[in-house]
């Protein structure tokens, strides 16, 4: 699997199609990224506030109750849910956070979801005393507003977006005309492997912990590499970080779970990959979900993390290349997904991670007891949990 | 060898030059808030002294606009202007004017119609130029290489940002038509501060090319107008004009945004061209 760090393309996708103004910001960034690469001083240093603030190594705990309920692949569970702030978003959030001391920015800004990468980003920034302004959409404000006083209470600024749809995609927009317009002492830390090259091989690079962490694990536990690798796919860092360390392990198959929302065949899903076609969003050529115009459409899932209707330009490479395959899964389904971990494992998913654990119904019996699966549990389900009981008749 | 003829761009600014005079460039968004009305701003903005006129194709995410531009757009989606009519309208309006006409497009609609038949569909209506806000130097190769192979006479509008520096001189060599100069950090939109050291930056790009140099972004006033017209070759409206016509929209005037527009242009022209 070629990645071509000096074009920024994976394949045909990727790119720099962004206003002028922030060519020289990319690629001054591109340089930074690419000095750091080989800096040992910069890679111990990120790795020790991995491991003394956010907690890593996270475990790769054997879902024994999951694996003999589902009758077939031995399951392990990647604990990204374990994470300081409770999602992987932390991983990248560090990275880029000491990338942006380096160059000396006074001010980080960030789009976020769900929320966990604005929660993230202001953590992190509260523990190095920058400035952090958050940029959400005012629907996700509503739907995770416990993570909105999350930010607020380490200090950030959130940003209520509403324009366009009032989700992640317009929270993103608003995020760049920021950067335009504060380009120079400014900080973009976006949260996916998406964007403008080089982030999404910035991205990736800051979050294959999880997959260097997973690949040694599986070999200590089991002694061979995993048969699958599933994750939730929305941009999709958290499946990036876990699949890329695999990426020349050709018998490791990688499945990334999109949202199907209420289904593929109507209006109001996010399965970017499994119904999109190749555009051009947020600085990156990629699939997109888009009408024949050029219009990017609306989109809908349960998970607010999941609500984007693009994805990385390098799933998007590997969807064309057959690294990996792209499945949904629907919100009724990854409610499922959510109670069965609650009750038969004691954990409480993110409803991103769910998506993934739902999928694991359609692909457990296809296997055997001697086959082993990987399955990223991305975040914890915390913020979750008032949208689960709204959408399944109140608390019982 | 494919001989290129000057564009209609092209031979505007040469008759500026001659009679001593600047270009006044004003946007409407097609489509906000119907094509109709879109043809009739043409004409008007035409006939308030307009040398050149951009249409903003409406997009769903116009990551360089400002809130006033965004809604522009919105409007104009919801009333369902689909690129095809404004090709339409864009060749009806080549019937009644030759006044120059530029898109300034995002990059997806153009792929998603398709290069070549974009181009192609440019010229047979009479589109002038193209201005392609998130298509930097880097990603343009591609269409730059079709439109030499075709030989239509549409220029491909460069932008040059305050943060450009030594990139100069390579975004200057590839554009032609005039160089869209952005004076102000940020997204378009009215404003009352530019960039700092407007007359160095302006001065720094026309030190590598002949092409002529426009300001915009942020200039929305009679009173910036004339502030900044010595500076450049050309001056550029958009929001401000936007901003009168949603003003006639919201207040149920629509009958009267025609009129209020070239009396505004009028205003613009004046400060431009007086001593």
């Amino acid at each position: 699997m070629s990645t071509q760090v000096a074009t920024g393309r994976f394949g045909q996708f990727g790119g720099q199609f962004v206003p002028e103004t922030l060519m020289n910001a990319l690629i001054a960034l591109e340089k930074e990224f690419t000095i750091i690469g080989d800096d040992p001083q910069f890679q111990a240093e990120y790795l020790d506030y991995l491991k003394q603030y956010t907690g890593r190594p996270t475990p790769l705990y054997f879902a024994k109750n999951l694996t003999e309920q589902l009758g077939g692949a031995r399951i392990y569970l990647k604990r990204e849910d374990l994470n300081h702030t409770g999602a992987h978003k932390i991983n990248n959030v560090v990275g880029q956070i000491l990338l942006a001391k380096r160059m000396g920015k006074k001010r980080i800004i960030a789009e976020t979801g769900a929320g966990q990468h604005g929660v993230a980003t202001a953590t992190v920034c509260a523990m190095f005393g920058l400035p952090c302004e958050v940029y959400m959409g005012e629907e996700d404000v509503r739907r995770q507003s416990l993570n909105v006083f999350r930010m607020e209470l380490l200090g950030a600024t959130v940003h209520t977006v509403s324009s366009g749809t009032c989700t992640l995609k317009d929270a993103t927009n608003e995020a760049i005309r920021d950067w335009v317009a504060n380009v120079d002492e400014t900080f973009y830390v976006i949260g996916s492997v998406v964007g403008p090259h080089p982030y999404p091989t910035m991205v990736r690079d800051f979050q294959r912990i999880i997959g260097d962490e997973a690949r040694r694990q599986i070999l200590e536990a089991e002694g061979r590499l995993p048969d699958y690798l599933v994750a939730c796919v929305g941009g999709g860092s958290n499946a990036m970080g876990l699949f890329y360390p695999f990426s020349q392990d050709y018998n490791v198959r990688f499945i990334g779970v999109e949202a199907a929302g209420h289904g593929i065949d109507t209006a109001q899903h996010a399965a970017t990959i499994t119904k999109g076609s190749v555009g051009v969003l947020h600085g990156m050529l990629t699939y997109l979900l888009q009408d024949k115009e050029g219009q990017i459409l609306p989109v809908h899932s349960i998970s607010a993390g999941l609500d984007y209707p693009g994805i990385g330009p390098e799933h998007a490479h590997y969807h064309e290349t057959n690294r990996a395959s792209y499945v949904s899964i629907t919100d009724q389904e990854a409610l499922g997904g959510f109670y069965k971990l609650c009750r038969i494992e004691g954990i409480i998913p993110a409803l991103e991670s769910a998506h993934a654990l739902a999928y694991l119904e359609k692909l457990v019996p296809k296997t055997n007891a001697d086959q082993l699966i990987i399955l990223n549990l991305s975040g914890r389900g915390d913020k979750d949990v008032h949208t689960v009981a709204d959408a399944t008749g109140g608390v019982k | 060898m494919i001989r290129i003829q000057q564009s209609r761009i092209q031979q505007t600014f040469e008759k500026l030059t001659a009679s001593h005079k600047k270009a006044l460039i004003t946007y409407v968004t097609a489509g906000d808030p119907s094509l109709a009305v879109t043809e009739q701003l043409v004409l008007a903005m035409e006939e308030g002294g307009a040398d050149i006129i951009e249409l903003g194709i409406p997009y769903s995410d116009p990551l360089a606009d400002g809130p006033v531009i965004q809604r522009a757009a919105k409007r104009a989606l919801q009333a369902g202007t689909k690129i095809d009519d404004i090709f339409a309208l864009v060749a009806n309006i080549r019937s009644k004017t030759q006044v120059p006409l530029v898109f300034l497009v995002y990059f997806n609609p153009v792929l998603q119609y398709g290069l070549q038949k974009f181009l192609t569909t440019c010229h047979h209506s009479g589109v002038d130029g193209l201005i392609i806000p998130d298509l930097p130097l880097e990603e343009r190769s591609q269409l730059q290489e079709i439109l030499t192979s075709t030989g239509y006479p549409i220029d491909l509008i460069p932008l040059v940002a305050p943060t450009s520096a030594q990139r100069v001189p390579a975004l200057v060599a590839k554009g032609s038509g005039f160089v869209y100069c952005i004076a102000a950090m940020g997204v378009t939109g009215q404003r009352e501060e530019f960039f700092l050291g407007l007359e160095e930056f302006v001065h720094g790009i026309k030190a590598h090319t002949a092409t002529p140099v426009a300001l915009g972004f942020g200039i929305g006033s009679p009173k910036a107008v004339h502030t900044l017209r010595d500076y450049a070759d050309g001056l550029i409206v958009g929001s401000a004009i936007i901003q009168r016509i949603e003003d006639c929209i919201t207040n149920k005037k629509t009958p009267e945004i025609s009129r209020v527009v070239t009396d505004f242009v009028r205003e613009l022209r004046v400060a431009l061209d007086s001593f």
